[in-house]
């Protein structure tokens, strides 16, 4: 296991609890597709979960691939630690 | 396209080495009623779906495969630092002396991952029960390790994983409901 810092694990679990609204509101909103108000609540989540994982990729590398997220000058995509190792 | 993306839906932390706790996990990740046999399932049955509900079996699908990769971290966690007699001792000598510490798809007896597991018989309604059983099944196996486990940690996440089983099973049933309104408001030509 990769002891990271307590910075790493606190900005994560942030991005996690606010992805986890995204994920209940894209199922919520696949069964009441016409509910302005969650659409409304799931592009604000929305956005600050970009704001979010701009901030830790910056410190600690890309989170997703493809061109989804900006690489670094290291290519720390391919480097540890992955999900499974913290 | 799928994108990966290089993180946990949500942490999972294990108190303790416990490779008998491992072996009954592996029953969510390569067992009947498991993550991986999700979703296949609903990532299968969304081509023929009516397309009201497409959408959400794509995205019930992809959380599955979220659900997955939580799964392997708590068996890869469980087991990482267990010596071969640990695993002996868990009931995993059979596992060991053919993939080592390699996870592998097969349920908590060891039986390998079958395509037989999934259900796709076309006709909506009966998809979409077979999700609402698949998924309550699935809560059940999460109920049942949970009864048995002693790790703190472990359950914080299995409990996480039950709840979600309960917010996919309510969500199929609403979709359920919405082919239902959608046929009866079919016109006579």
């Amino acid at each position: 296991m990769k002891q990271m810092p307590e910075d790493y694990y606190r900005r994560l679990e942030e991005i996690q609890a606010v992805d986890f609204v995204l994920v209940e509101l894209t199922l919520y909103l696949d069964t009441h597709p016409s509910d302005q108000q969650a659409m409304q609540q799931f592009n604000q989540y929305a956005h600050y979960s970009k704001q979010l994982k701009q901030v830790f990729e910056e410190k600690y590398g890309a989170l997703q691939q493809f061109g989804n997220s900006y690489t670094d000058s290291r290519w720390s995509w391919g480097t540890t630690p992955w999900p499974w190792q913290v | 396209m799928w994108i990966y993306e290089k993180k946990l839906q949500y942490p999972v932390r294990v108190s303790t080495c416990n490779p008998t706790l491992a072996k009954y996990l592996i029953e969510q990740y390569g067992g009947a009623d498991g993550e991986l046999a999700a979703a296949l399932r609903y990532l299968n049955q969304r081509y023929t779906i009516p397309d009201k509900v497409i959408g959400l079996l794509t995205d019930i699908g992809t959380e599955e495969f979220a659900h997955l990769e939580m799964i392997a971290t708590m068996v890869y966690k469980l087991t990482k630092d267990a010596t071969p007699q640990q695993m002996r001792d868990a009931g995993l000598g059979d596992h060991y002396a053919n993939h080592d510490g390699a996870l592998f798809y097969h349920n908590a007896a060891g039986v390998p991952f079958t395509a037989a597991y999934i259900q796709a018989k076309g006709d909506p309604i009966a998809d979409l029960y077979e999700d609402i059983a698949a998924e309550e099944k699935a809560r059940a196996t999460y109920q049942w390790i949970i009864d048995m486990s002693d790790d703190p940690d472990l359950n914080d996440g299995l409990r996480f994983l039950r709840e979600r089983e309960i917010i996919h099973s309510q969500r199929f049933r609403e979709a359920v409901e919405i082919i239902k309104d959608d046929r009866q408001q079919k016109k006579i030509f």
